[in-house]
């Protein structure tokens, strides 16, 4: 069963199209990764599936529950995280916990004894009965996370979780979301980090101008690549990315700290050039690495345009 | 889902409301003090009894409690990024913004309650008991009804602009209300305006309350006064529904 259905999916603010018929699925118990630069349409798409706002074509549905025919079925099935986010601050966490339990209609015991393993499961349970206004960034996420699950829900939409977070919080974050999906439940999650997308994901779709223009397994994207390869190396003198830029085999250097990274299409002329070069200018070659392509390198190309057309059509 | 299950969420919405936005030193010595130094403002130098000031003294205390933070508690929500987290939960907008009434209602009758008892202490007698408490129940709903709607527009997330703009709405209707001289002394232009306001048909009752004698009939003020709460919270969920996704844009 698909948790999430989404079909043709189309918002538009006056004559702008943030979300241009867009369709996927999200099938129960895995955790799909929502990928796209910023004004790409990922909390346009969001609103929509949370039912803040009413798409003008297409139809979404939760659990099988259609959120413009029955939002309110639809949101009962939902934890949400929104982006940026807050709990009330006047409020202590136990109360925060307590009126979104409420709110969705959980049975006083039951929401007690939830918020207690929540609380604790997250770290916050001997900080209870404080007030949010004294919580760190990390610890309202963690909060936030917290009053999503009081219900329970079978899915899980996380808007950016883990953006802004310390080191503790964002591992213990994705360590839990990681236990919740082992648990049976199915996360939707959107991320700038593609490196947390790539751990986490089962599938990531990744949306651009309104777009979806690529759906599928990390791994499978990563060999979307085709024919780009990526070698990575350092000199032991400074060298300009332009000058290696000019070799007719790279398509692209980029500066990674202390290493070059150029991507290139045959990687064994590729080799060559920067043999010959680095003779020709008595420079030693360090290291030298070739790396397929990550995710990163994938959502890049395509948000950028660069084979986008050939991409979205193998998606 | 049942309408008793999303009234049950109302009620939710509200206590999170009193907790939040009403239960503070400075807004309950708002609602206490404001409409007294008003009523002094324009007293001070008549000569009026305590009865005389009864039905004018009710109307704004009435008033100005239960429109005193209605209007900012959905800019507020949204300033502090609270309010989507709220929106998404399964509760319908009109139970949201019912619980935002019933909070406002609570407050008004709750502060509105100690100027009525002075009232008393100091000798007004309030004959037509039932008259009054059904008026003021239906006359602190309606104003708290009022108070949402205000909130309508602009869909900003700054408190100040819409308590600016709703400052701009509430205090004429003080001036047309017969808060200070009664309706039936107004001349006829006065009367008709008079007409359009809420807080008439409440002062108008009171003033029936305490000595039987009103411009309009009992039932009618009772009438019109439910027809304007009616209005203002039908119109507060329509508009509401219309504007809220752009307090997120």
């Amino acid at each position: 069963m698909d948790a999430i259905q989404v079909k043709d999916l189309t918002k538009r603010f006056r004559s702008f199209t943030a979300v241009d018929h867009i369709s996927f699925s999200v099938v129960e118990g895995e955790i799909f990764g929502f990928l796209g630069p910023n004004g790409s349409g990922k909390s346009t798409t969001i609103r929509m599936l949370t039912g803040i706002v009413k798409p003008d074509e297409g139809t979404a549905a939760i659990m099988d529950h259609d959120i413009s025919r029955d939002p309110i079925r639809a949101r009962e099935s939902i934890g949400f995280v929104p982006e940026m986010a807050n709990a009330y601050v006047e409020l202590t966490a136990w109360r925060n916990l307590m009126l979104m339990g409420e709110l969705y209609g959980v049975p006083r015991r039951e929401r007690e004894e939830r918020a207690g393993d929540l609380l604790r499961r997250f770290g916050l349970y001997e900080r209870r009965d404080d007030q949010v206004r004294g919580f760190s960034k990390g610890m309202r996420q963690r909060l936030l996370l917290c009053m999503s699950l009081i219900n329970d829900p079978p899915v899980l939409i996380l808007d950016e979780p883990a953006s802004g977070l310390d080191v503790e919080s964002s591992r213990l974050i994705k360590d839990v979301i990681r236990d919740l999906n082992r648990a049976g439940t199915t996360v939707f999650l959107t991320t700038h980090n593609i490196e947390d997308a790539s751990q986490l994901c089962d599938r990531v779709a990744i949306i651009n101008q309104g777009r979806i223009i690529a759906v599928d397994r990390p791994e499978a994207l990563r060999r979307m690549g085709g024919g780009l390869h990526c070698i990575e190396l350092n000199f032991s003198g400074s060298v300009s990315e332009n000058e290696l830029s000019g070799f007719t085999c790279v398509r692209e250097v980029r500066r990674s700290g202390d290493k070059l990274r150029l991507y290139v299409d045959d990687i064994d002329m590729a080799i060559g050039c920067i043999a010959d070069y680095s003779r020709a200018h008595d420079l030693r070659i360090l290291t030298l690495n070739t790396l397929a392509p990550s995710l990163e390198d994938i959502f890049v190309r395509l948000t950028t345009g660069v084979e986008s057309d050939e991409l979205a059509g193998a998606a | 889902m049942s309408w008793l299950e999303q009234l049950k969420r109302s009620l939710v919405i509200a206590r999170k409301d009193v907790w939040i936005y009403y239960a503070k030193g400075p807004v309950m010595v708002f609602g206490l003090i404001f409409p007294l130094f008003l009523l002094m403002a324009f007293t001070i130098g008549r000569n009026m009894t305590v009865r005389d000031l009864f039905p004018g003294l009710m109307g704004m205390a009435i008033f100005f409690t239960s429109t005193a933070v209605g209007p900012a508690i959905l800019p507020w929500e949204a300033r502090s990024r609270t309010l989507e987290r709220l929106v998404t939960a399964p509760v319908e907008v009109w139970a949201l913004l019912l619980g935002d009434v019933f909070a406002s209602f609570v407050f008004g009758i709750l502060i509105s309650l100690i100027p009525l008892a002075v009232a008393v202490v100091m000798g007004v007698e309030v004959i037509h008991v039932v008259v009054f408490v059904l008026g003021m129940l239906l006359a602190t709903f309606c104003f708290a009804s009022l108070s949402i709607l205000l909130s309508v527009y602009p869909p900003t997330d700054v408190p100040a602009t819409v308590m600016m703009l709703s400052s701009l709405v509430r205090f004429p209707l003080v001036f047309i209300s017969g808060v200070f001289v009664p309706v039936d002394e107004l001349p006829g232009w006065g009367r008709a305006i008079s007409s359009v306001s809420p807080l008439t048909y409440f002062v108008d009752l009171a003033r029936y309350s305490i000595s039987g004698i009103s411009y309009y009939s009992a039932p009618v003020d009772l009438a019109v006064m439910t027809v304007f709460a009616a209005v203002f919270l039908l119109a507060a969920v329509k508009l509401h529904e219309r504007f809220l996704p752009q307090r997120f844009s």
